[in-house]
Parts: C-alpha cells; structure tokens; sequence
C-alpha cells in the first residue's frame, strides 16, 4: 500500500533555533496520528510545515495526489499546494475564528470551498452545506447565522463542515479542542471520530492533550525541543513509554 | 495656458501612466500598480481618472465630463474646466462628439466608437476587498486565479435578500482570466463593458490602473440557477419615453410625486430634440 | 472438546519473550518483569494465565496485544509479530484478528452504548443496520435493558460496564481473544452468558487467552493453565 503521505527528513529553523529537526514518518490512507508535546516543542511548526503554510528549510512531504501519485508538495508549485488545500487537504484551526470567516454567514462558510473548486448553482451548494450543518449537529435554521452569534463548540464544528465539504483525504488539526469546555470538547472528540470513520479520513492532530490522543489517534508522536523523541502505537506509548520525557509526561497528567 | 504643462502633468508622469495604460490593455481586467501623484483636487473626487485622462489626452482630443451620467454635476463641471484650463481641449456634452470621456458611475447610453475611449473613476479597485482585506492575499488570489470568494459574496446576497442584491459595482471576470470591479456602474451598464471603444479604469488613492481593451468578452459573475439580470427601474423616462435607458428617481414634492428620468442627460436631451415625449415631457418643458 | 493443541498450528504463539520496565524519572531503575516467556494456543483452544497477584499475567496479556512493548522474543498472533510489527499492522490485527476483553471500558463520553458496542463491527465495514442488530442482540444477551442502549454507558454501574465490555469484545467474531476477568463482578446469571460466548467462541474456532480469578469458571472453559510465574525473572533467577 502507497503511504498517503510520506514525510522525511523535515528541519525548520528559526535562525540559531530549531523549530523541528529530522522529523521522519509514513501515513497511510484512513490512519489517524496524534503528535504531542509541550508548548515550544516544535509540534505546530512541523504541522505547519507539512500542511505548507511554512516552507521547511530541508525534507520532503511526499503526497500521493489523486491525478499524479506520489508528489512532493515543498517543491510542487505554488498554485497546485495551495489547489490541494482546497481539495485533498484540510486544516482545523485550534481557533475557529482563523478557520472562518467570521462575516459571512455558515452556509456561505461551508460553501466557499464548493465555490473555490466551481460550484455555481446555489440550490445545489445550499443543499450541501445544510446538509452538512447536520453532519456537524448545527440545526438547518442557523444556515444565515454568522459564526460570530454561534458558542465555542458551534464555530468550531462549524469550521469542521466548512474543510470537509470538499471530501479531503488528509485533515491537519491543530488543537481542535483547545480551549473547549470539557463537555463540548467530548461531543466534537465524537463528532470526529465518526466522520474519520465514515470518511475514511487520514489525519494528523497536534495537542498536548493526552486523553484526546487516546480517543482519537492510532498512533502518536512525542515531540521535544523539535525532535520526535517517541512514537508508535498510541496506547503503547501512553501505557508503556520509553523514553524519559514520554513517562514524564504521561505520569504528569491528573487523574480524574 | 503656459503656466501649465500640456494637461497638467509632466511628460515623464505622463509616460509612466501610459506605461501603466499599455500593460492594462495587454493583461485586460489587470490592476496595474502605478506612482499616483498629487492632484489639485481631493481623493474621491476622482484624482485616478484625471490622471488616465491627462496621459490620454491630446491636443486634438474632445473632452466630456458625466458624474451619474450628467454633464452638469460640480464634480463633472469641474474636471472639465480642469482640462479646458490645463490642456486647452475642446469640451462636449454630447456623447457622439467626444473623444475621450471621464466617467464616474455610468456608462453613456449611446453606443460608444472605436475612435473613442472612456476613463472611469475608481474608489477602490479591489473586487475581493470587502471578503479579504489583506491586499498580499487577493494579489494572490488573483494572480493563482482563485475566485471562489467572489461567489460567496453572491450566494450572501442571495441568502440574505432572495436574489443577488448587488446592485452596482457588479464583478466581472474580463477575458476568461482576471475578476475585475467594473467601478461603481450600475449593473445595468454591466452588458455594455463588451465595447468598441477603449476603457480605462484609474484609482488614483489606491494607485491602480487597469483597462479592457476593445471588443474584450466580459462576464458578469453569477449561479446557474440565479442568472445575472441587468436591472433597471421598470419605468420608462418621463421626459423622453425611452424604455431602455437607466433611469434616476426624482421626487417632486412633499406629496410622494415623482419622476423617473434618464440619468443620462445627453441620451435623454438628444431623444427629446429627436421628438420624443415621456409622461412629464409637456410640463417640464412648459 | 479436548482436542489436541500439538498437532495443530497455533494461533498465538509466544517465544522467549521478555519484558522490563525502566523508570527513566526515578533514577532510571531497571525493573524487569518477564523473561523467557513461551505459550502456545491453538485455535479452539482457551488457556488461562495463573499465578499470584503481580506474578505477570495482565503484563503477558498486555504484550500479546501490543499494549506494552516486547524487549525481546517473539509474539506471534495469526502469523503477525506483535513484538515487531508497525503500529499500523497491530492496528489492523486488532481490528480483524484479536479481540480484548480489558476489565475497564474506555469510551468517549456520551457516545450510546449501542454505538460503543457496534463500534468494532463498522469499524470492519459491516453496514451500520446489520452492525445495530449484532450489538442489540449482545446487549440483550447480556441482560442490559433495552432503555440503557441510547445512554452513554459512562453512568452504568460497574457490572453493568463490564457487560457493555463483553458485548463491544464478542461483536466480532475474533479468531483470537484475549479476556481479563470477563466474569469478575457479574451475577450468576450474567455469568452464564458470559461463559456461554466464550464457549460459542472456542467452538467456531477462536483461540482465548484467559485470567479467571473464577476458579469454577476456569475449569468449565479453559483447557489448559499456564503458570506466568515460571516466566517472573526473579523465579528464573
């Protein structure tokens, strides 16, 4: 089986600092990886580098496009990445209001990626963006609403239907459930976890919330000042951890 | 006269504008970015379509002036007597003599010519603007083709209002590439862009230039299912009786009367000295 | 029943498989906790792991699913290493080969407990109707009321939580299945049931790996013990 996404030898370096380093994995078609790590640790950089939004200073992301196979996108044009990002990719900002667009009404959210690929009958991109509303439980008659009149929960579920309308293959996520409450970070852990299944999506999440991981991710990566110092099965790292700061970090979370 | 340059500018500013010009009609529906320089008049009062038409301008040209579509507006009469005074140009108020015509916010009714070329004021040139702010993104936008924001403000219109409530300023995509904000034309104008003559498109604070060059194809953007409709008041002139020009409201007094009459004043004078006669045409003369 | 485990392949086979712990934060203390562990199960076999609290039985087990990491040796499960094996393929081994039993239930919040126990068979691909049935005729089996099957079994009781356990473990027919306590805390009749589908499971041919604290319940379903003390470092030295 083709990896969907092959990534090797990533270095991002802020001057003298190292933002990541020799940062090397595989994801195939429907798995899901959770990437952790303290604030600092490089996690939202490697994410960045891999989604294109930073252009890495060495390595590869290779991913295996629908028209051409495997490509690597630090060195494909500029119009084709930023076409994937609208297509194959998706990206779920921590907050929904850097994934939204926060004066345009849902339907006109969900829709845009619809209109960017070409959808020009608005019965059809109003259908799918209702449609979609219920994927997300957002009720139908919130379609005109601005994101700015729905909660927390609701603009981020919302910024959820706006990046799969399209069906993307590889969703980025970074920290989808910061700053939730408890009980509305459980329903969107649910709500991903279904369309992931249903979708058969592959994804990379960057949090340093363990218990997301667990419910979320089949493998995880532990990340330190811009190394990948473990990674593996999810539950095996979190249940069995080699490496030092892996246990340390396990072992610091408060048990409930 | 001798106090000023040929029509106010200096040559080199002159030739950059060209410049600026000839790259617009080579790369239609493309802002340009050019040095805009001071002019003796304020922003908004439409310093970017001065200076397209003082690159423009030669001795032998024959100059016209509509704001809305009239001649005799201050802003209109000004920038006419700009030009009387500075470049020494014959003045016009008739459309069919003129051979360049500085426009804000109308097309003139009459068909225009080869020979001629229409400039148009611009406030903000930028169609993606008011949905992407930062202008290093809608360059991006533009230059990577990527247009699907310009429809979301239409399926906002239609969300909001039943149907696409732009009313003016109605986007179009210029010769299959570059979505262009046609100035603050009425859309019913829109069809008219398709032209013989040359258009010229100048933002003087925002410091672009841009054109479609002649018989360029120009599409007004719209949804399958909600077509673009060049809208008017349905009404014909009360002066003239034309059915097919873009009509002003006019309210006559405290009691509600009203009036719709061509705001193009050239197209309507010219039909009532052709013999035409509207509803009001009998009173309003008397 | 007793059919012999030797001639057969086995399903589950352990060699010399050791395991330690090093707690890198309290001065990195070595702690070892298996070593030359060997098992065989074959299918339609059930074995059950005994010795003393703390001897290594939920570590053997944990290993064999890939939940702790083998040191050495070799786990082989329906012709995978787990010892070995990317996380991807134990991923897919555990989806479609070997079932687990653990004595807590890990679930996301609010999600029904139909779902929950539904979730290993459309995770397979089976059509969500046919995957509800499946789930609605285990929870019934299992004696949870209908009225619980919408609510998340977060709130069950501890029984009540071990059974939506049970069910969500024999949704799949698993060719291998491992069972941590499956009848710790269940009533006589519950308990039957239990037994009942570990029975079912053995005789489609499902090779089990089992802990009863149950001694009765050992001796109705298990046709062989092995001893992980034999495998506790400290009594190899």
């Amino acid at each position: 089986m083709t990896p969907l996404l092959q990534v090797k030898g990533i270095e991002k370096h802020y001057g003298a600092r190292i933002g990541c380093a020799d940062v090397n994995f595989d994801l195939f078609p429907g798995e899901v990886m959770g990437i952790v790590g303290e604030s600092g640790s490089g996690k939202s950089t490697l994410l960045n580098c891999l989604a294109g939004h930073l252009t890495p200073d060495a390595g590869q992301v290779i991913f295996d496009t629908r028209a051409e196979g495997p490509v690597d996108t630090v060195t494909m044009s500029e119009p084709a990445r930023r076409m994937l990002g609208r297509t194959d990719w998706a990206f779920v900002h921590q907050h929904a209001r850097d994934g939204l667009r926060m004066n345009v009404s849902a339907g006109g959210n969900i829709g845009e990626r619809l209109m960017a690929v070409g959808a020009r009958h608005y019965g059809d991109i109003r259908a799918r963006a209702v449609d979609w509303l219920d994927r997300v439980e957002i009720a139908e008659n919130r379609v005109d609403d601005r994101p700015s009149a729905f909660s927390g929960g609701m603009q981020q579920r919302l910024q959820i239907a706006r990046n799969l309308v399209t069906e993307p293959r590889l969703v980025f996520m970074d920290e989808p459930t910061g700053g939730l409450d408890v009980s509305v970070q459980a329903r969107l852990l649910d709500l991903l976890r279904g369309l992931v299944r249903q979708m058969g999506l592959s994804a990379l999440i960057v949090t340093h919330d363990l218990a997301v991981v667990r419910l979320l991710a089949d493998r995880l990566m532990v990340m330190k000042d811009g190394h990948v110092v473990e990674s593996g099965l999810t539950d095996q790292v979190l249940d069995d951890p080699q490496h030092a700061y892996t246990q340390l970090l396990v072992s610091s979370v408060l048990q409930v | 006269m001798s106090d000023y340059n040929f029509a106010y500018l200096d040559e080199q500013t002159k030739r950059m504008i060209r410049r600026a010009i000839l790259k617009g009609l080579a790369v239609p529906g493309y802002q340009v970015p050019f040095a805009s320089r001071e002019m003796p008049m304020p922003y908004g009062w439409g310093t970017g379509g001065v200076q397209v038409s003082a690159a423009t301008l030669t001795p032998e040209d024959t100059f016209k002036v509509i704001d809305q579509g009239s001649d005799d507006t201050t802003n209109a009469v000004s920038i006419r007597k700009f030009f009387e005074k500075t470049a020494g140009v014959a003045v016009t108020e008739e459309t069919e003599k003129a051979s360049v015509i500085q426009t804000r916010h109308r097309i003139p009714e009459a068909p225009l010519r080869e020979d001629q070329i229409l400039v148009y004021q611009v406030p903000i040139p930028e169609p993606l603007r008011f949905l992407e702010p930062r202008e290093t993104e809608t360059r991006k936008m533009h230059s990577l083709e990527e247009y699907g924001l310009m429809h979301v403000k239409l399926y906002e219109d239609i969300s909001q209002h039943g149907a696409i409530a732009t009313a003016y300023a109605y986007p179009v995509k210029v010769a299959d590439r570059y979505v262009m904000d046609p100035s603050p034309i009425p859309k019913f104008d829109n069809p008219k862009l398709e032209m013989a003559a040359i258009q010229l498109f100048g933002a003087g604070r925002e410091q672009r230039i841009y054109a479609v060059p002649p018989y360029t194809k120009v599409v007004s953007l719209d949804f399958e299912d909600y077509p673009f409709e060049a809208t008017k008041a349905d009404h014909a002139c009360d002066l003239c009786a034309a059915e097919d020009s873009y009509l002003d409201e006019v309210i006559l007094d405290d009691a509600g009367n009203r009036m719709f009459v061509c705001s193009d004043t050239d197209y309507c004078r010219t039909r009532r000295e052709a013999g035409h006669v509207g509803r009001l045409g009998e009173e309003v003369a008397a | 029943m007793s059919i012999s485990t030797k001639k057969k392949s086995a399903m589950i086979e352990l060699t010399g498989v050791s395991k330690s712990f090093v707690l890198h934060n309290q001065g990195s203390a070595v702690i070892p906790v298996m070593a030359g562990a060997e098992l065989r199960v074959a299918a339609g076999d059930c074995v059950a792991l005994t010795g003393a609290s703390g001897a290594g039985k939920s570590t053997l087990m944990r290993m064999i699913y890939g939940n702790y990491r083998a040191n050495a040796g070799r786990i082989m499960v329906g012709g995978t290493d787990v010892a070995k094996a990317a996380p991807r393929e134990i991923i897919a081994l555990r989806r479609e080969v070997l079932g687990y039993v653990s004595q807590f239930l890990r679930v996301v919040p609010r999600v029904a407990t139909l779902e929950v126990v539904a979730e290993p068979l459309l995770a397979l691909g089976v059509p969500e109707d046919q995957a509800r049935a499946r789930a609605a005729e285990l929870l019934a089996r299992l004696n949870i009321p209908e009225r619980l099957w919408s609510l998340s079994p977060t709130t069950f009781s501890g029984g009540e939580q071990q059974r939506v356990n049970i069910a969500r473990g024999f949704a799949h027919d698993y060719p291998a299945l491992l069972l941590d306590e499956p009848t710790a805390s269940l009533d006589p009749t519950n308990r039957a049931v239990v037994l009942g589908l570990i029975e079912a499971a053995k005789a489609r041919g499902a090779a089990i790996i089992g802990i009863f604290h149950d001694a009765e319940a050992r001796a109705q379903v298990c046709d062989r013990e092995e001893d992980v003390s034999a495998f506790t470092p400290q009594a190899a030295a």
